[in-house]
């Protein structure tokens, strides 16, 4: 039994609009344990967002408990909510969210410019390591105007990898690319986590889940299915098998 | 480290940005050029004042008698006869604070050289007044004290005498003149000091032993003046009231009595002066603070909307472990550098405009060390002060609102 990353039990989070509550998450309970790819699936207004924010340390639960590598994380200050998220999470979003202007290296640096104790030196030896590990080695000084879609992506999870955090948080990271380009995300997300990265991938597409190992399906707050995916297809397959482009 | 790191983030977003960046400084470096320009403008007819009284004699220290009433009648000072030779000696063996000292009596009269003559002041003094006016000789030498008790005819003139009387370039040492029918033998001539601020002519002068101008010429046994020095500019006021101190033993009078003589030092002068010009000082500084203060709203202006602009990014640096101060840090520091940077470049243009006006339209300048100082010192509080409230808006933003802004 590998050590468990993420415990949630019985997670509540309600928003107050008006006169009116909006039970968001309606006391959910689940656990991801280390090496795991995990899928989070739900039509829109079925809370998987907000559960996507309490994961990520950038909204509080209500109620109830979330533990991340045996951090609780309720009540905590913003500072400390801030150094959970530089130290445990890599963020991806459906946007990118690069730095125009700037280098992809320095893009990838940059989680590990508000950690303390990281040298120069190895800052830039730590992102040229995470830019390779994403094939984009021979890339580092394209800005992001200068990059596909694919490859901001790529960038994007160089720099979610670049801090070794314990769970990889990605949010539609393939909402915005083509089909092609979606699949070669997606196999670049499962060589990554078999070398033992563990991935959080919230999405609303079914044939996305259909790369992970495990699937979560969110409803009006709560969850109607948590299940062990038995044949995990492989993107690398499912990209071979597309229509040869004509060149 | 951290802060180090924050400083790279805060110059990257100010390079990435030249053309706002150097917009944004325009107010800070107009405001400082204009602090040191103005101030340097203020400062040199100061400068040119006070260079002009010093070489009359800065730490001079002028003694007369002061005004009276008699029988109701207010006397005019020079009909006053309450300064006496021995007050003069009172106060040369009395004040220590003095180097030199000479009584002074003049009188207006004819200087008269054959069938040329010209109108002149005599002075009587001892052979300390040279080094009490700092005046040199052009030829021929002082008179001595020997002279001054014997009541020589001897006298030194100052050139515009000579020109007037000794019109076909004689040489004027050796010869005889005379001063109102009295014969004199001319045994020096004055250097050359042209005309003062106060636009005097400072060469139109005889000058002789005082018992000579006394006992020949005036006919009268009181002094005019008594002249002195301090040991330096800054002992003059003391000097002034040791001065005074020995006046008053010496005319016997009590504490209720008001003083029956004015003792003056140049000092007094150059702060009279001086005042008028601080006044013009004071102005320019006013209106070159208020460029400052426009400048450093311009500051806070920008970074503003900066803030505005970049929500999406410092959201995203919230997201990956940026802490509220962090993002507080970095938007100050790039406020300070802009300010900063502006106000180094304000300095140089400041003293280049100073030099401009020095050369080119001829109005004397004087940079004062301390207004690049303040200036500086000013733009580095306008960067915090005008930085800190959009700095802390960003650093206040919710993470997860700022990764959604649109």
């Amino acid at each position: 039994m590998s050590k468990e990353i993420i415990k949630i039990e019985d997670l509540k989070r309600e928003f107050v609009m008006g006169t009116e509550t909006v039970h968001a998450l309606r006391g959910i309970s689940f656990g991801i344990n280390e090496g795991e790819f995990v899928t989070i699936m739900g039509s829109s207004g079925s809370g998987k967002s907000t559960l996507l924010n309490i994961l990520g340390c950038l909204d509080q639960p209500t109620d109830g408990t979330y533990e991340i590598d045996g951090l609780k994380v309720k009540d905590l200050s913003r500072n400390e909510l801030a150094t959970i998220r530089n130290e445990k999470i890599g963020f991806i979003f459906q946007s990118y969210n690069l730095l125009p202007r700037t280098s992809a290296l320095e893009n990838v640096e940059l989680p590990l410019l508000y950690t303390s104790n990281v040298s120069t030196a190895e800052r830039r030896e730590r992102a040229i390591k995470a830019l390779e590990m994403v094939g984009l080695g021979d890339r580092m000084d394209h800005t992001p105007s200068q990059l596909s879609g694919g490859q901001q992506q790529r960038v994007a999870i160089a720099r979610s990898l670049v801090n070794n955090p314990v769970m990889i948080l990605a949010d539609e990271a393939t909402g915005n690319l083509d089909s092609r380009t979606s699949y070669e995300i997606m196999s670049l997300f499962q060589d990554l986590n078999k070398q033992g990265i563990t991935i959080t991938f919230v999405t609303h597409e079914s044939d996305i889940a259909a790369f992970s190992k495990r699937t979560i399906i969110l409803k009006d707050g709560n969850i109607i299915q948590d299940h062990e995916n038995n044949k995990v297809l492989s993107a690398a397959e499912q990209l071979a098998k597309l229509p040869k482009e004509d060149h | 480290m951290r802060l180090l790191n924050l400083f790279k983030i805060a110059f990257k977003a100010i390079v990435l940005n030249k053309m706002r960046t150097l917009l944004t400084m325009l107010g800070i470096i107009i405001g400082v050029a204009s602090v040191i320009a103005m101030l340097a403008i203020g400062e040199g007819p100061k400068e040119s004042i006070r260079a002009t009284i010093s070489s009359m004699g800065s730490n001079m220290i002028t003694v007369r008698p002061g005004s009276d009433v008699r029988g109701g009648v207010r006397q005019e000072r020079s009909a006053m006869e309450t300064l006496t030779l021995d007050d003069y000696y009172a106060i040369k063996e009395q004040a220590s604070l003095l180097t030199y000292i000479t009584p002074l009596v003049n009188g207006g009269g004819q200087v008269i050289n054959g069938s040329n003559n010209w109108p002149s002041t005599i002075y009587g003094v001892n052979p300390d007044y040279l080094n009490i006016k700092i005046t040199e000789l052009q030829s021929g030498s002082m008179f001595t004290d020997a002279e001054v008790q014997s009541a020589s005819k001897v006298t030194l003139i100052g050139q515009t005498v000579v020109d007037n009387v000794f019109p076909d370039g004689q040489e004027p040492v050796g010869q005889m003149i005379r001063f109102n029918n009295i014969p004199f033998k001319i045994i020096g001539v004055l250097e050359e000091k042209g005309e003062n601020t106060f636009g005097q002519d400072q060469d139109d002068v005889v000058i002789a032993p005082y018992t000579t101008v006394q006992k020949r010429i005036l006919a009268i046994d009181h002094l005019e003046s008594i002249i002195a020095s301090a040991i330096s500019e800054d002992d003059a006021p003391e000097a002034v009231t040791q001065v005074s101190e020995i006046l008053r033993k010496q005319h016997k009078l009590t504490e209720n009595e008001e003083d029956d003589f004015h003792v003056r030092s140049m000092e007094e002068l150059i702060s009279t002066f001086s005042s008028t010009s601080e006044m013009l000082t004071i102005l320019l500084v006013a209106i070159a603070s208020i460029s400052l203060l426009i400048g450093g709203i311009g500051i806070m202006n920008i970074m503003y909307v900066s803030v505005k602009e970049r929500t999406k990014e410092i959201g995203l640096r919230m997201a990956v472990g940026g802490k509220g101060s962090d993002i507080l840090m970095q938007f100050l520091i790039e406020a300070i550098l802009i300010s900063i940077t502006g106000g180094v470049l304000g300095v140089i243009l400041g003293l280049g405009a100073t030099v401009f006006i020095e050369k080119f339209l001829n109005w004397p300048t004087s940079v004062a060390l301390y207004s690049i100082v303040i200036s500086f010192a000013v733009c580095a509080i306008t960067g915090i002060f005008f930085g800190w409230y959009p700095a802390r808006k960003a650093s206040a933003l919710d993470p997860l609102m700022a990764l959604r802004y649109e």
